[in-house]
């Protein structure tokens, strides 16, 4: 859950200013690891900008999430180089482990959540993967199950 | 800026055109366009206008500004291919099924498809299908038709100063929604529809109540009246191909008299009790001086938009029912003796350009122990649908005069669909109550025509009266603003949701223009020019009302709220 009070302090930390809204927005994100729809209204509200302009500007940066994601979320790079050093197989294994779909991308006990992404700027240590930013190279799928199984154990 | 282009090797001048486009079509020559609107900011999208230079770059002719010696191609083969495959390529992402659309033989689509001769889509459909948005009383939105050129999220942020639409995700997932990916009807649109009037498909489309009426008229337990509304008379005769502004009031009471409407009358009637109700209502509270400036209730649209923005308003906004509203109830009353007499249940319909007053009609205050004032509305479009759909040949249909005894309007009543017109009938009676006031031509100059904010001023027993007039709610918001700010002060102020006033209403034959409207508004200002009765108090039939069903209530012209 938010607090409307943190939410204050991130705007006026911005200076309660319209054109700083996504920075505001960077701010809850990191934050919250999403932006709860509410959450949304009260900012746009605060700033004067209409709730439906706001849903279009999170809606258009994929880093923004309306929805609660996991405490990992795990980025596999799909890039040219990690394409063809088979990360495909990697993100099935991930998938299949996390009971994960195109469509789902966080798990139901909000642990993981798996986004594919173009590049990561690692291609020498390809296929590549991140979890909460942390870099992990030359990933095969019996690996990145290993991982996560470590993750798990340690919550 | 000043100077001359050579378009297609001919010289045009230009001086002060916003952009190429401009110039060109001020050349003769119509160059496609989706997203361009001269009274909406520029957008540039939909890249049907683009031209080539003479070094052979392509740029989109609306987002240019023209340039002296300037010389540019329009229909060279190479651009003529390119505009064909960015037209193919909307097709592809597009349901073409158009014998089941209801924009079909008016869609700016079709048109162009048809004008760039496109006679195959190569790709195969890529259209993800999407729900439709029926939720709401006066709109349905179908994003399976839209082409994402964004005249809808315009027209309703910068005009309308509501933005109950935005462009939602990106890319190949980009659509238009309310926020939060709700319906219509969870948010803060006001039904004013003039999204659906600038949209080219038919994504946007009037809630059509076709059917109701059907059944309606073969219902035979059923009583059938009509009120048409003014600004239906200037405007149905263009999908009969008649010019804008032509007026057609004898023809339509003849059409719904052949469809099964008993009886027709005119809601300019109605106009004339709002008068009435009104001028009374502003007098009182100007002798108490409390609640001013007055803001009129007419337009259902602005009393949504003032709810919601403005709920400081409440006791400002006159209480007095819209035309409509109290036409309906009136009529209700007139026929409960003869209901019970003959046993048949009285409905009434009322035609209107509006899509908003299919929402007001079903709002609660204005349902009198479970039944409606107004039981079906229907707006100029449904109207020019039921009349093809009826088989009637318009044009040939002979002119009758409504019905009694609600058969006579003041000219000052039929001007109400018109920007100006509440403010001018309102002047017109108190100015007739207090003859003292002199100079009445300058000051109805003053409430007439498409300046986007009207002020007038005139002495009532001494003391000085401020009226203003405003139209398009975005420029409302910005007075409302102003005069709670204390930088303005009004005594009487006149909104109408659209712009130019109900002659564009959401409900109207589409596309409309500055030049439609001004059409459009001088019919209406011809039928009162040329209207027996000027004033809404010399109506005889208003002063009969006053003195027999309405003696001792006057109650129903109200709106009766519950403040809790």
């Amino acid at each position: 859950m938010y607090s409307i009070n943190e939410i204050d302090e991130i705007i006026s930390s911005h200076g309660n200013d319209q054109s700083s809204i996504i920075a505001i927005l960077h701010d809850v994100q990191s934050k919250y690891n999403y932006i709860p729809e509410d959450c949304l209204e009260y900012i746009s509200n605060k700033l004067d900008i209409s709730p439906t302009k706001a849903f279009g500007i999170v809606t258009f940066y994929e880093n923004f999430s309306l929805e609660p994601k996991g405490r990992y979320i795990i980025k596999i790079c799909d890039g040219t180089a990690c394409h063809v050093r088979k990360s495909t197989p990697i993100l099935e294994a991930l998938k299949k482990e996390l009971k994960l779909t195109d469509g789902k991308k966080t798990t139901d006990d909000l642990m993981f959540t798996l986004e594919t992404v173009s590049c990561l700027g690692a291609c020498g240590l390809a296929p590549v993967i991140t979890i909460n930013d942390k870099v992990y190279g030359k990933m095969t799928p019996e690996h990145v199950v290993e991982l996560l199984n470590s993750l798990k154990e340690e919550k | 800026m000043k100077g001359t282009m050579i378009i297609d090797g001919r010289k045009v001048e230009f001086e002060n055109e916003q952009n190429v486009l401009e110039v060109v079509r001020k050349a003769g020559i119509d160059l496609p366009t989706f997203c361009y609107h001269s009274e909406l900011s520029m957008y540039g999208a939909c890249r049907m206008c683009i031209v080539e230079d003479n070094k052979g770059g392509i740029f989109a002719s609306c987002s240019t500004l023209p340039k002296d010696g300037m010389e540019i191609f329009t229909n060279t083969p190479r651009i003529k291919k390119y505009r064909k495959n960015i037209l193919e390529l909307l097709l592809a992402n597009h349901d073409r099924d158009c014998t089941t659309c209801v924009k079909t033989g008016n869609c700016k689509l079709q048109e162009l498809s048809s004008r760039l001769c496109m006679d195959d889509v190569r790709f195969p459909n890529s259209m993800k299908e999407h729900d439709i948005d029926y939720s709401s009383l006066a709109i349905v939105r179908n994003p399976n038709k839209c082409i994402l050129c964004g005249d809808c999220v315009r027209m309703c942020e910068e005009v309308q100063g509501v933005g109950a639409l935005t462009f939602a995700y990106r890319g190949s997932k980009m659509k238009i929604t309310p926020a939060f990916n709700r319906t219509i009807s969870e948010v803060n649109c006001v039904d004013c529809g003039q999204c659906r009037a600038i949209c080219p498909t038919g994504a946007i489309t009037i809630k059509n109540q076709n059917d109701y009426f059907w059944e309606l008229v073969n219902d035979k337990t059923k009583r059938v009246v009509a009120q048409i509304a003014p600004a239906v008379r200037v405007a149905l005769g263009e999908n009969f191909g008649l010019a804008p502004g032509t007026v057609t009031i004898g023809k339509i009471i003849t059409a719904l008299k052949y469809m099964g409407v008993e009886s027709v009358f005119d809601t300019s009637f109605g106009a004339d009790l709002t008068v009435m109700a009104e001028s009374e209502e502003f007098l009182e509270r100007l002798e108490k001086n409390e609640n001013l400036p007055l803001f009129t209730s007419c337009c259902p649209a602005w009393v949504k938009y003032a709810d919601n923005n403005f709920p400081d308003l409440e006791y400002n906004i006159s209480s007095c029912k819209s035309p409509q509203q109290m036409f309906g109830s009136v009529l209700k009353k007139y026929y409960k003796e003869l209901d019970k007499e003959d046993g048949k249940e009285t409905v009434v319909i009322s035609v209107i350009p509006c899509t908003a007053k299919k929402a007001e009609a079903s709002k609660e205050e204005f349902i009198t122990d479970g039944v409606r004032d107004v039981d079906l509305v229907i707006t100029t479009q449904e109207l020019a649908m039921l009349i093809k759909d009826a088989g009637l040949m318009f044009e040939n249909l002979y002119d009758d005069s409504f019905d009694m005894p609600f058969g006579l309007s003041s000219g000052a009543g039929v001007i109400f669909g018109s920007s100006g017109g509440v403010a001018e009938a309102v002047l017109t009676r108190l100015m007739k109550q207090k003859p003292s006031v002199s100079d009445k031509e300058i000051i109805f100059n003053n409430v007439r025509g498409m300046k986007r904010v009207k002020e007038a001023n005139f002495v009532l027993d001494g003391k000085e009266v401020k009226i203003a007039v405003v139209h398009g709610l975005k420029n409302a918001s910005e007075l409302v603003k102003q005069i709670q700010n204390v930088e303005k002060t009004y005594d009487i102020v006149e909104v109408m949701a659209c712009p130019g006033g109900c002659i564009a209403g959401g409900g109207q034959p589409t596309p409309m223009d500055e030049e439609k409207r001004k059409k459009r508004a001088s019919g209406l200002y011809s039928l009162n020019r040329t209207a027996q009765i000027k004033s809404s108090e010399e109506n005889p039939l208003i002063r009969d009302l006053f003195q027999g069903l309405l003696k001792d209530d006057h109650e129903i012209l109200h709106v009766q709220k519950n403040h809790n």
